[in-house]
């Protein structure tokens, strides 16, 4: 039997969701305990092993001046490194402060800002090392990451497609909810990963797995309008889970609420 | 021979069909819209429902007569009962590494089919895919070229039994007129049903194949009169008028073969979301993905077929990456496949002029306006 290959897990700014899917494997948590060494998971165990690491999962986004540094030290002692989720992925909901002044957020929320060092824009990892793979989602979808895990485990491409949620909701037999009952849904625009749960469920897609790659969002914003949606609904649709990704940020800016404040 | 039979005996017919051991596919309401789902009795079909049809819009509406198919192209069509979305091709296992491998077929085809209320549009849908996968040697097509069967295409195929409908009234995206698949059914059923609300609820039934005959004899009627072919006559005629779409073919494959360069394919990806909506709506895209996935221990191995969009980036990855990175470029190959290049390879057209690209894009791109654009000229026109 050759040497088990070794796992981390490792956070930036996130809230812990997309790591959490790991335990979700209740079925195939035992048998990826065998197969591999879990070098570090905090949700998981107090252990802790030293680097270098088969492959590292990184949760979160990078939000603070000591960010950079960490997420430089992670990538030099790891053969793989892939990043699990809409935080790590595309800067995540946080991402929200890009387009905000964050100085005033810390002046309203803690007593002492000054003691508060924090970045004005929260930016995923690729954009300060190179990333291996990137999976989407807002969480993950547990499926999906045991399939990154086994890929990259048998040194082989993760099976993960591009396609649009509407690819998910045919193959599911999903009657599309936008052309049959008028509900704005951001699927067409949306990478598919979630196995098109909100449509399948009645409610419009929010966009968890954030732009599939050959979208053109006006057209889509345009016929939401003759569907009679508010603005604000198309606004906050677009500026979610990935409100800081293109096209997703650029399109948002056309439905930005006009308030003195922003 | 046509017999004319009182519309209460489809329950009949559908529970002689059941009693045989077939699985019944068919039009019901599910989810705001006509779907093809697994049905079992007539009161499942959608009686009195009829459909509204727009570009990128589908409503329901309940109508005062009583037919059980006045509706035009469900939302689905039955390509996911012959082909489904997903299945698996075969598995592989191993004890040990380097140890010998066990292999095993995926997916089984142990029952029998029966689809019910099968439009013009569909039925010639499955006759294109009869000829995709290798299952009609269409002497259109040519000799030299013969297409590989696809076996378990075949085999759902081979026990298939296809009930299919005439349709009283076209909808306003249908134009199978235009593209020579209806309103009337000439061939490839087993029984052909006509259906008829004129102070009587009646229907026309005709077998059109051994199968049909020994069912069409549990059925209680009359052989049908001259004024009863003649009415069936009227029917498609009304029908064929009241097409809400047309296409003009005559040259059609030659010309879209000229537009390669046209402007009108960036116009029309701006409009487009290459959300895929259309390849997966249409009876006669075909295309799938193959997978090849390794569990967790690397001991078993899982091939895995599902359906694929030429709207999707990884259909034309080749080594070194994407041939058709624009929306543009997969759009242009979506249409000229579909009403061009398509007669060269399966000797036929890709559509049937169900209507539903047209229905279920969400932003309503029409591909009779679009074709009709293509060939009227290369001036692009919004």
């Amino acid at each position: 039997m050759a040497v088990k290959k070794k796992l981390a897990v490792f956070k930036f700014a996130s809230c812990d969701g997309c790591q959490l899917s790991i335990l979700d494997l209740e079925d195939e948590l035992l048998t990826l305990a065998q197969e591999i060494t879990i070098a570090n998971f905090a949700e998981a165990s107090r252990a802790v092993l030293d680097g270098p690491y088969d492959l590292t999962l990184i949760e979160g986004s990078i939000t603070t001046p000591h960010d950079f540094a960490r997420i430089r030290e992670l990538r030099d002692m790891s053969k793989f490194l892939v990043t699990i989720g809409a935080c790590a992925t595309a800067g995540g909901i946080q991402a929200l402060r890009n387009f905000a002044d964050v100085s005033e957020y810390t002046r309203l929320v803690y007593a002492r800002p000054d003691y508060v060092e924090t970045l004005h824009k929260s930016t995923p990892i690729a954009e300060h090392v190179p990333v291996d793979f990137e999976l989407r989602g807002c969480p993950v979808n547990k499926h999906q990451l045991l399939e990154v895990i086994s890929a990259f485990i048998a040194d082989r491409k993760p099976n993960i497609s591009s396609d649009s949620v509407c690819v998910e909701c045919k193959r599911r037999g999903t009657v599309c909810i936008m052309v049959a009952k008028g509900t704005p849904c951001l699927g067409p625009l949306t990478h598919s990963g979630c196995n098109a749960l909100c449509p399948t469920y009645d409610r419009g897609c929010f966009g968890c797995y954030g732009p599939q790659d050959n979208s053109s969002p006006a057209a889509l914003t345009q016929y939401w309008q003759e569907l009679g949606t508010d603005p604000q609904v198309m606004f906050r649709l677009l500026r979610n889970f990935n409100p800081a990704t293109e096209p997703f940020r650029s399109e948002s800016e056309k439905w930005a609420p006009k308030t003195p404040e922003q | 021979m046509s017999l004319r039979i009182e519309a209460a005996q489809l329950g009949h017919l559908l529970e002689v069909i059941r009693n045989a051991g077939y699985d019944l596919l068919g039009p019901t309401v599910r989810d705001g819209a006509i779907a093809i789902d697994r049905i079992s009795q007539l009161s499942d079909l959608p009686q009195g429902i009829t459909d509204e049809q727009e570009k990128g819009l589908y409503r329901l509406r309940t109508q005062a007569s009583p037919s059980y198919f006045g509706f035009s192209a469900p939302a689905q069509t039955f390509r996911r009962f012959l082909q489904p979305p997903t299945q698996t091709i075969f598995w592989a296992s191993r004890d040990t590494p380097g140890g010998p491998l066990r292999m095993r077929s995926g997916s089984n085809v142990d029952s029998k089919l029966a689809f019910i209320g099968v439009k013009a549009c569909d039925l010639a849908a499955i006759g294109v895919h009869d000829v995709v996968f290798g299952c009609d040697p269409n002497p259109q097509r040519p000799a030299a070229d013969p297409l590989i069967k696809d076996q378990l295409y075949g085999m759902r195929r081979e026990n298939l039994l296809i009930i299919a409908t005439e349709c009283g009234q076209a909808g306003s995206t249908c134009f199978c007129a235009s593209m020579n698949t209806g309103p009337e059914i000439e061939a490839g059923y087993d029984l052909r049903i006509t259906e008829f609300v004129d102070g009587e609820h009646w229907m026309l039934i005709d077998a059109g194949s051994e199968q049909g005959d020994t069912l069409l004899s549990h059925l209680a009627g009359r052989p049908a009169s001259e004024d009863d072919l003649t009415t069936r006559e009227q029917l498609l005629e009304r029908t064929r008028r009241s097409m809400g779409r047309s296409l003009d073919t005559r040259n059609l494959p030659q010309q879209l073969a000229r537009s390669f360069d046209s402007p009108a394919w960036e116009d029309i990806a701006e409009r487009c979301l290459s959300c895929a909506n259309c390849t997966l709506s249409c009876p006669t895209c075909f295309c799938t993905d193959i997978e090849d996935a390794t569990d967790i221990t690397g001991r078993t191995a899982i091939r895995t077929q599902r359906w694929d969009s030429c709207f999707n980036k990884e259909i034309s990855w080749l080594h070194g990456g994407q041939v058709r990175k624009s929306t543009a470029s997969r759009y242009r190959q979506w249409l000229t496949h579909k009403l061009s290049t398509w007669h060269d390879q399966f000797g036929s057209s890709g559509c049937v002029g169900c209507g539903r690209c047209i229905t279920w894009c969400p932003v309503g791109i029409d591909i009779t306006e679009e074709a009709a654009r293509l060939t009227a000229g290369t001036e692009a026109s919004s």
